[in-house]
């Protein structure tokens, strides 16, 4: 009997191994390999073609003193105000959404529609959009009797252009989490603080605010992995880095060093900095969102 | 009654103020369409025309003798549909052992091809790319193709969530039927997780229709890139000459696909985003 039972077990066992064989493959030949081979890389003098000399530090040495470098760090983290941003916004429309007015499935709809379209076609609208002559932005603002400046060409506006952009085109996705999270925060805790006499505003503070904190969590988390590897849009709209390089992000500069120059040591050294720097912020996110959920109890 | 009446002007004014916000959301996907129609003169007007007096759909067949827009679909498409089927099965299949099926260090490994996505894709890239090139695939589709044909994380582990729900006595009495792991796996599982695994499919495809930064690697004459890539080269090209609305007639059709994707089936991605994101 027992044995029986352990073929069995071994059955199990044997089919379980086969059937997550492909995604353990994968990790290791597309994930784990080329994350050790990039570690090693980047101690090293790498072109790609020739022999990969270690040369320990001076990769990262050089990168610290690298005034490009601080410069796309900046511009990558400068960019993600327009998180904050999009949250508030966003969280403001599902409030508006879960009242259950007409028309709120064709709101979702047109809200959602920019998070689905093409990022290549819509960074060519939006550079078009902000072209300082007969950009649509700067009619809009002439309605009201300002006039806007060449977006793009000005190192000043050109990364508030580039985060309205994404504000406009992630604000759908963030709305939806924040409509879901909404919908299922049950009904008698609005109706039982109505009765201890809490205001609109009370009530939204005590319960909407801490009900939807897993969900503004999982945004503020996943949008900062997200945000500092933005690409697309900078290299459709400003192919050089913008003026000054003042919208060149770290993705974008790890790809000119690494197929432009073929520097791909340096590039592998920096692109290790910007993982590691990803990593840094998301522990810390999950120690202050631990810390603050046990403050709550 | 009075509450009732201050409700109806609160809903007024939000329905309001969301119908301006749709309205900037939708007016420059509006504004390309209404470019892509126009003549090169009504593309510089001032103050600017919404609707052009002669409204020409020239472009949108100019646009396919101009660049290679017509291969740029179809390898979006090889892509993108071999990709999310191959993936799929993958991917379900190891959700369906992941959450139902008994082995040593399950959950170990499960966590460890998890602890896998915090890696950013820059930090691989290069690796990657040197791997590929060895093999003599760069300026291929296949770079973009195979490591999909391996699972996707996130397929994966929103599948083992959802197959929590479904109730182990169904697989004991399978297997005392005498059925198969796999034909377990597809008389009984998959039908049961085919509307979770639709809306997962629907955006997997979606993002890597969308995807930009691999593509851009790897592939460099013009006939062996995706849409996307098409897309910017036409922007880089024609935007000396400010031939706008072909660029924006050639934009319009990189988007069309998806829009038409979502509206069909905006009920399960809507679900699918709001799940993940609640649950994740």
């Amino acid at each position: 009997m027992k044995a029986t039972t352990s073929k069995l077990h071994r059955t199990e066992e044997r089919n379980a191994w086969l059937f997550i064989a492909a995604p353990i493959l994968g990790f290791l030949i597309f994930a784990l390999v080329p994350l050790i081979y990039s570690i090693y890389g980047a101690f090293t003098n790498w072109d790609g073609l020739g022999q990969m000399t270690f040369i320990g530090l001076e990769n990262f040495i050089n990168l610290f003193q690298d005034e490009y470098f601080y410069k796309s760090m900046y511009n990558t983290i400068f960019m993600m105000l327009g998180i904050p941003v999009g949250i508030v916004l966003a969280l403001l429309l599902a409030l508006g959404l879960n009242r259950g007015i007409p028309g709120t499935n064709t709101f979702r709809v047109l809200y959602y529609i920019p998070v689905v379209s093409s990022i290549a076609a819509i960074a060519i609208l939006w550079q078009w959009a902000y072209n300082g002559d007969y950009g649509l932005v700067n009619q809009f603002l002439a309605i009201f009797g300002i006039e806007g400046p060449n977006w793009l060409q000005n190192t000043s506006t050109v990364k508030p252009a580039l985060i309205i952009m994404a504000v406009w085109k992630g604000l759908g996705y963030t709305m939806l989490l924040y409509l879901a999270a909404l919908q299922s925060v049950p009904k008698s805790f609005y109706e039982a603080a109505k009765l201890d006499g809490a205001n609109a505003f009370k009530s939204f503070l005590y319960i909407t605010l801490p009900m939807v904190k897993p969900v503004t969590f999982f945004i503020v988390v996943t949008s900062i992995i997200g945000g500092a590897q933005i690409f697309a849009e900078i290299n459709v709209m400003t192919p050089t880095g913008g003026p000054e390089y003042s919208s060149a992000s770290v993705v974008f500069y790890v790809w000119q060093k690494a197929f432009g120059n073929f520097q791909l040591g340096y590039a592998s050294a920096m692109a290790l900095v910007l993982g590691l720097f990803i990593f840094i912020i998301t522990l810390i996110q999950f120690k202050i969102n631990e810390k603050s959920s046990f403050d709550l109890d | 009654m009075s509450e009732k009446k201050k409700n109806r002007i609160t809903n007024t004014l939000i329905f309001i103020f969301l119908s301006c916000g749709a309205i900037f959301m939708v007016a420059p996907l509006l504004w390309m369409f209404s470019t892509s129609l126009k003549s090169k003169e009504d593309v510089f007007a001032l103050p600017p025309v919404w609707i052009p007096e002669t409204i020409s759909f020239a472009k949108y067949a100019e646009i396919w003798s101009m660049g290679p827009l017509l291969s740029g679909i179809s390898n979006s498409l090889i892509v993108a549909i071999s990709v999310t089927v191959i993936g799929t099965f993958t991917s379900s299949l190891a959700a369906f052992a992941f959450a139902k099926l008994h082995f040593r260090g399950k959950n170990k490994i499960f966590i460890m091809l998890f602890a896998s996505v915090m890696i950013p894709y820059p930090v691989v890239m290069i690796p990657q790319f040197i791997m590929f090139s060895t093999v003599g695939w760069i300026d291929t589709l296949l770079p973009l193709i195979i490591p999909g044909f391996f699972g996707n994380i996130f397929m994966i582990f929103f599948l083992r969530q959802f197959l929590t729900s479904v109730p182990n006595s169904i697989i004991e009495a399978a297997k005392i039927d005498g059925c198969s792991y796999f034909q377990i796996f597809y008389k009984i599982i998959f039908p049961l997780i085919k509307p979770a695994v639709a809306a997962q499919l629907i955006l997997w495809f979606m993002g890597i229709w969308n995807d930009y930064l691999a593509p851009i690697l790897y592939l460099n004459s013009p006939e062996k890139q995706t849409l996307q890539l098409v897309i910017a080269n036409f922007n880089a090209s024609y935007a000396i000459q400010s031939d706008y609305p072909l660029i924006m007639a050639a934009s319009v059709v990189a988007l069309l696909p998806m829009l038409i994707v979502f509206i069909i089936f905006q009920k399960q991605i809507i679900e699918s985003i709001a799940i993940s994101g609640v649950k994740g």
